[in-house]
């Protein structure tokens, strides 16, 4: 895949000290199963994007492992807690080693 | 004359001719079926044993959310939430999600930490027909539990 | 009585897309905006998971496409050294409704034009570059983006003057019987809508939606390729993106859900 992959990512732009908030990802990419025939009746092989991570200033708050049961253009959400303002960092693994990036800044106070 | 005459106006014979060729169509079906290779209730308690050693998960704590009936397996959402204070010593360490129905039992692993504030996270899954999705979570104390819960995928319609 | 094979065959092939067909919605749901009068949106046929992935901005995946589409607007492509933008500047202001009253007769062209139609004529005559295949990633991205600026805009279709020729070409193969298994498109979505076809749910098979974020495609998808799906599905020949045929199909579905609201990009099974 890695050619023109599109990672979005919903972060609130505020929050209040110690306020849980949810987070938003979805990222373009068809997620090949490695089950699938192609037309040609041979099997497409394996190319998805296996490892989702995210951090806070550094430190991690949530990292997810994907296998091939993951959707195209897959999505996720889940929740920080946040103490101080700062930046959300992402990154997504794809199987053949490229890295998608995104990062998004929260004001806290 | 439209399908529906046609179908009122079968004859019993016809009907029954009808009905012994669907029932072939769907015993070969049920034969294909078998004949392709997809994970069991056996191969997930594996799955589960690699990630996790030999630990005996509880009931409880988890919360699954999931469509009865999924409108395409392609696409099917799925919400995990576990029940926990999730403190720097009392946290969610990582939820697994398997699929007993799938060509491969693994779905997803969820890793939290304490910064993650809940432990719920979703996102959308592909379900090969109707099956159980299965979460293991294991908390920071070490103990383990799990849950289930069945979703019906229907076939494709339109050249599905 | 004497067995009828060929009947029987024939009733089978049928069964095997109609099954079901005959239940129909006793429904009363307030539908809002997705209803008017008995024009239905295939919002309204889908689950609330669906119905849930189109209306959050952010979960609906067909906004990648509208993500990517607004890229490529500010992009400079082909000799003239334009980009869309050169011309049409903020596309929130001036692609405003053309979802809602394309397709529509033009004059020069002497012919309808839809979203895909013109924008592959305005990349060669006005920016001469190459047009877009139809179904790729930049002519997906490019009509999502446009189409999804109308967002909740009612679908006004002009059909009379040079359209009215369109129109009724158009309501013609609506209504003609087509394919082994000699079946109209009105067949399924204005006799059966909300009955079941097999495993799923026919809708009015309206077009307001488009393109549309298909959950069995995994994608984005282009009206007309909905179109050589329902064609093959009824064991016919498609005809071409982008034909005279589906052209004036789609002025016709189009009429059909007038005051419907743009919901590019839907999320549909």
């Amino acid at each position: 895949m890695a050619k023109g992959v599109k990672p979005r990512v919903r972060v609130p732009g505020k929050a209040a000290k110690g306020e849980i908030i949810e987070i938003k990802t979805l990222i373009s990419h068809n997620m090949e199963s490695g089950r699938r025939k192609g037309k040609d009746g041979k099997l497409i092989p394996r190319s998805i994007i296996n490892k989702m991570e995210v951090t806070f200033n550094g430190k991690p708050v949530f990292t997810a492992d994907w296998h091939p049961a993951i959707s195209a253009n897959p999505y996720m959400s889940f929740f920080a807690k946040v103490e101080e303002s700062g930046e959300f960092a992402f990154k997504w693994t794809d199987d053949d080693g490229s890295i998608y990036e995104k990062t998004a800044k929260i004001t806290v106070g | 004359m439209s399908t529906k005459q046609a179908l009122s106006a079968l004859s019993r014979r016809e009907a029954l001719l009808l009905a012994a060729g669907a029932t072939i169509v769907a015993a070969g079906g049920v034969v294909l079926k078998s004949g392709t290779a997809h994970a069991d209730q056996k191969m997930v308690d594996e799955a589960v044993m690699k990630l996790i050693g030999d630990k005996k998960p509880a009931e409880g704590k988890i919360t699954l959310e999931l469509p009865q009936i999924a409108e395409n397996g392609n696409t099917v959402p799925v919400g995990v939430t576990v029940d926990s204070p999730m403190t720097a010593d009392n946290y969610v360490k990582v939820v697994h999600l398997f699929a007993d129905g799938n060509p491969a039992p693994e779905v997803a692993s969820l890793h939290f930490t304490p910064m993650s504030g809940k432990a719920s996270a979703s996102t959308r899954i592909r379900l090969a027909g109707t099956q159980n999705i299965v979460a293991v979570a294991e908390m920071s104390d070490g103990s383990v539990f799990r849950a289930q819960q069945e979703v019906k995928v229907t076939i494709g319609g339109c050249g599905g | 009585m004497k067995t009828n094979w060929n009947r029987i065959t024939l009733i089978a092939a049928a069964c095997a897309v109609c099954v079901g067909v005959f239940a129909t919605s006793a429904n009363a749901t307030d539908w809002g905006p997705y209803q008017v009068d008995d024009r239905r949106s295939g919002y309204t046929y889908m689950t609330d998971e669906s119905r849930a992935m189109q209306v959050d901005s952010f979960q609906n995946p067909g906004m990648i496409w509208v993500e990517q589409g607004a890229d490529l607007w500010n992009e400079t492509n082909g000799k003239a050294g334009k980009s869309c933008a050169s011309c049409h500047g903020d596309a929130t202001e001036s692609m405003k409704g053309v979802a809602a009253r394309y397709p529509v007769y033009d004059e020069k062209a002497k012919k309808l034009q839809n979203v895909e139609t013109r924008i592959n004529t305005c990349l060669e005559k006005n920016m001469q570059a190459e047009p877009y295949k139809w179904e790729s990633k930049e002519m997906l991205s490019m009509t999502t983006f446009i189409n999804n600026q109308s967002l909740g805009m009612p679908v006004d279709v002009k059909i009379d003057g040079a359209a009215a020729e369109w129109y009724e070409k158009g309501k013609a193969f609506y209504y003609e019987r087509r394919g082994q298994l000699d079946m109209a498109c009105k067949h399924c979505h204005e006799d059966n809508a909300g009955g079941i076809i097999r495993a799923n749910t026919l809708s009015q098979g309206q077009a307001n939606g488009f393109p549309t974020y298909r959950l069995k495609w995994q994608k984005v998808g282009s009206l007309h390729r909905r179109f050589r799906g329902c064609n093959k599905q009824v064991r016919s020949a498609p005809f071409g993106n982008g034909s005279d045929e589906y052209l004036a199909l789609e002025l016709y579905v189009k009429w059909r859900g007038r005051g419907l609201p743009v919901e590019t990009p839907a999320v549909r099974n």
